[in-house]
């Protein structure tokens, strides 16, 4: 027992977490005791008695599972643990649950926890839907009605839609640029584990007096400063959640520039890595003010700081517009890896090279650029300088023109091709190019300020949202993971459950969300609990459809657990790809490669006769022989 | 691709958009049009239906065509033609929709001139939002005003609107004029907020004003009365209501939640708004 509780693992975490939220506790109980105040503060807003062990705890958690075991070794001058890869590769189910520094076992990591808070989370829109089917309240209070809906947006946004691009490149993308792993490994891990935390507090905000946090999950102050503690639960889970993010797009910026393999040049670089970079890009410069401006709000609430504070001096507009500075950013972040993974599904399954492939880089870079100068078309109505609407105006209908390139650009791929619609993959990719036009559209009209002004904070946006967040981020997510099902696992999905899915998916998501677009326009605000019996019909057919929506996705889970465990066996390029992924064996050896590849085309050279990407071993007759003896080694099995 | 197949697809995609297009601009997707500046905006509206019916149909025509021509039979495992671009084709799409959202931004920029253009006999009225109810105030001589539950207007004058909050974020909105404008609290100082709103309502009516800013859990109840009536009915009315003094301390002289209820709320007053139906004066 005291053994365990040395060595690094699920025994330390727990004792870390109780001695981390031990301290906190009692650190803030000390002060206010010397301080002469009483020990506990149950204020609506304070309680610093759980909001400092809510830090204090998952940093002891992280201590205990082992996240800075070599960083404080090394910091302190103590001989630090050659490495000997233990922690390194995945050779049991045990290994997934473990502080794992390889960064194909953290991508599965990350992809599992993120589906489960995607089903947590979809949980909760269902018990909405229920809720709004009728007018009135039948189902949950208002109150909670609004919490439901705050933590429905929070989990998919922030440990969902996020994190789980994050998951699939951190697999894919060190195998498709020819690196033995990213170029941090434990700030790979540490950057992980910081997410369940994350996903756990906007969970557990619902057993705080007064409920879970019920502000939205754009947490406008000053609702937001002067809601229960709950709030202080979403202040505190951004935390996480960002830092995470940070340290991932820091990984992968240094793995993409200094880790491809020899002779791969930017021009060389497969989308999916372009995507990558550009979402990094983002990430690492606006990630920073959402942690920020939580922090503000945090600190009104339990330091009594005025930044928001109107009657103290303080400004609630400054709110939105730091909080916009990153969250529109942030919609990229949810859609460029996106755009990455379409374009190796399409040009994959299409048998085609990419259809303008600089353009399509250059577009990465210049919705990049642009989406730094459009933040405040989100407040149009907010009563903010008026004369800021026109210019953001502008540069938000600008933005079409990027991402209008990349469609057209993935409809020219498809011209002469040879389209394999059997796969599942390629179905959602195509269903993605469709439904992300009809969001763009409803985005270019919502770019127009007079048009915004009738239609914004009304279902219109529900819908605008959810057809580029839904029919968009999450149609390219499941194109990615049926994609590299057969790479992560070994084994092949089941395709007739995929194309159940598919097409249940399709109808549940149009049947819900283009009604939407209708009952916003005709009055119908958003984030309402209740409302005029006018839309009751509506309001119905759209809640039988998201049951139906829901429900698709359990088929999704079905194949992938029982694929997973008792599917067919893939071999190394189902697909017949030419990225460098493929060219390993499924799943992949423990280090990747054993021998750097070397890169000596383009990425897509699909019909050009003997092209290749990139050559595996010494020498071109080595090409295409049997994997080495490592690889198979039960390197991705998992539970 | 021949000249005949291509002539082919863009047919296709000329005959799409109409289809999609002529129903769509039938419909008034945005409910009853009752302002001047509702009738801009729906007819912003319908021109940019009939552009994104266009562009949609180039999206859809083509991926049709991909799908039905080039589905790969079962067994099928050669690969596609080579094609890796088309520097004339990539500039085409390139400008073709800066074209298109340039001519967006600027016949929006028109409309939002002329919906926001204010009059010179505007009548003002001080609208207050808490949770979860409004108060609207009608200045009048000696710095008394109207204080009223149910917005009262007369048609065909512009009204000029000052939005203040006194508590959190609220929204301003009445679907039929089609303007909506958060109401933020602002401080003694007075932050820089641009809180004034201009709507002409040109329908005789009743209507709703919905607050669209998540306010808390009677956010979904926050609604108020709006009644548009003729000029000689709405000056009757006007009359007919006690003056009472604004409640001071509150910003922008507006009766504030439960400390200006006592003296200045009439319940009764709701009830004495004008009923359009009756027509009386």
């Amino acid at each position: 027992m005291a053994a365990a509780l040395k060595r690094p693992g699920w025994w330390r975490a727990g004792l870390g977490t109780l001695l981390g939220a031990a301290f906190g506790f009692a650190l803030v109980v000390a002060l206010r005791k010397a301080s002469g105040l009483p020990a506990f503060q149950t204020e609506q807003t304070g309680y610093p008695q759980v909001i400092v062990p809510l830090i204090t705890g998952p940093l002891g958690f992280l201590v205990g599972l082992g996240a800075f075991d070599y960083w404080f070794r090394w910091a302190s001058g103590a001989p630090t643990i050659p490495e000997d890869h233990s922690n390194h590769g995945a050779y049991s189910w045990r290994d997934y649950f473990k502080f794992n520094t390889d960064h194909k076992v953290i991508g599965i990591q990350y992809i599992v926890t993120t589906f489960i808070f995607f089903f947590i989370g979809g949980a909760m829109a269902m018990v909405m839907r229920a809720e709004l089917a009728q007018p009135g309240t039948q189902i949950v209070e208002p109150g909670t009605f609004n919490g439901l809906f705050s933590a429905h947006a929070a989990i998919m946004i922030f440990v969902f839609v996020i994190p789980v691009f994050a998951g699939i490149a951190n697999y894919v993308l060190p195998l498709m640029i020819g690196a033995p792993d990213m170029a941090f490994p434990r700030l790979n891990a540490l950057s992980f584990w910081m997410l369940p935390i994350a996903g756990l507090m906007f969970v557990g905000s619902f057993l705080c007096p007064g409920g879970a946090f019920d502000a939205g999950w754009t947490g406008y102050a000053p609702l937001s400063t002067g809601a229960p503690l709950g709030q202080s639960f979403f202040n505190l889970g951004v935390q996480f959640a960002g830092a995470s993010s940070v340290a991932t797009a820091l990984n992968f910026l240094v793995t993409i520039i200094t880790m491809r393999a020899p002779g791969m040049n930017f021009w060389r670089m497969p989308l999916l890595v372009w995507a990558n970079m550009s979402t990094s890009l983002l990430v690492v410069a606006a990630t920073p003010f959402i942690a920020g401006v939580q922090f503000m709000v945090l600190f009104d609430r339990a330091l009594h700081t005025n930044f928001f504070q109107v009657l103290n001096g303080g400004d609630v507009l400054s709110y939105q517009h730091i909080f916009w500075f990153y969250s529109h950013p942030a919609v990229y972040i949810m859609m460029l890896p996106g755009f990455g993974i379409i374009s190796e599904v399409i040009s994959t399954h299409a048998r085609k090279p990419i259809f303008g492939y600089r353009l399509m880089a250059l577009a990465l870079i210049g919705i990049v650029v642009l989406s730094y100068t459009v933040w405040a078309h989100h407040m149009f109505v907010s009563g903010m300088f008026a004369w800021l609407r026109v210019p953001m105006m502008i540069t938000t209908l600008l933005i079409a023109v990027p991402t209008g390139i990349k469609i057209f650009s993935w409809l020219g791929t498809l011209f002469g091709s040879v389209l394999q619609l059997r796969s599942t993959a390629m179905l959602f990719a195509l269903a993605f190019i469709v439904t992300f036009t009809m969001g763009g559209i409803s985005g270019v009209m919502l770019g127009m300020v007079p048009i915004d002004i009738h239609v914004s904070d009304t279902y219109f946006i529900v819908a605008h949202i959810h057809f580029v967040l839904f029919g968009g981020s999450v149609f390219t997510i499941f194109a990615g993971i049926y994609h590299w099902f057969p790479k992560m696992t070994g084994r092949m999905y089941d395709e007739k459950l995929g194309r159940w899915h598919f097409w249940l998916t399709l109808i549940g998501m149009y049947g819900t969300f283009l009604p939407m677009h209708w009952i916003g326009m005709e009055g119908m605000p958003r984030r309402v609990a209740d409302y005029s019996a006018q839309f009751g019909d509506w309001n119905l057919l759209i809640s039988c459809f998201a049951f139906l929506l829901g429900a698709a996705q359990l088929i999704f889970l079905y194949n992938m657990i029982v694929s997973w465990r008792w599917g067919p066996l893939a071999g190394g390029n189902p697909w017949r790809a030419k990225t460098i992924e493929w060219l390993v064996s499924s799943p992949p050896p423990v280090f990747n490669f054993d021998e750097i590849p070397r890169v000596v085309g383009g990425p897509y050279e699909f019909g050009v006769p003997g092209a290749r990407h990139a050559i595996l071993g010494p020498s071109e007759a080595e090409v295409g022989r049997p994997e080495p003896a490592v690889a198979g080694t039960a390197g991705g099995r998992g539970p | 691709m021949t000249r005949a197949t291509l002539a082919r697809i863009i047919a296709a995609i000329l005959v799409l958009t109409v289809v999609m297009a002529v129903p769509m601009t039938q419909i008034h997707w945005n409910g009853t049009e009752a302002s001047t500046q509702a009738h801009d905006i729906d007819t912003l509206l319908n021109v940019m239906i009939i552009l994104s019916c266009f562009v949609f149909s180039i999206v859809l025509v083509m991926l049709g065509y991909c799908v039905l021509k080039y589905r790969a039979k079962p067994g099928d495992e050669s690969d596609g033609e080579p094609i890796h671009g088309n520097t004339k084709l990539e500039i085409t799409w390139t400008v073709i929709p800066t074209v298109i959202v340039l001519f967006g931004a600027i016949y929006s920029w028109i409309v939002l001139g002329d919906i926001e253009s204010q009059a010179s006999d505007s009548l003002h009225i001080d609208v207050t939002a808490q949770q979860y109810e409004w108060t609207f105030n009608y200045p009048e001589q000696g710095g008394k005003v109207v204080s009223s539950k149910v917005l009262v207007v007369p048609v065909d004058r512009q009204l000029d609107l000052k939005l203040t909050a006194l508590d959190v974020l609220h929204s301003f909105w009445v679907p039929e004029w089609r303007i909506k404008r958060d109401l933020v609290p602002k401080g003694p100082g007075g932050n820089d907020v641009d809180d004034t709103v201009v709507v002409t309502p040109d329908k005789v009516g009743t209507y709703n004003v919905v607050c669209t800013e998540l306010c808390g859990f009677g956010h979904s109840t926050m609604r108020a009365l709006v009644k548009v009536v003729p000029k000689p009915q709405f000056e009757s009315w006007l009359r007919r209501q006690p003056l009472v003094k604004p409640t001071p301390g509150s910003p922008n002289s507006a009766s504030t939640g439960t400390s200006g209820q006592d003296q200045s709320v009439d319940p009764s007053q709701s009830g004495s708004a004008p009923d359009n139906s009756s027509g009386s004066s």
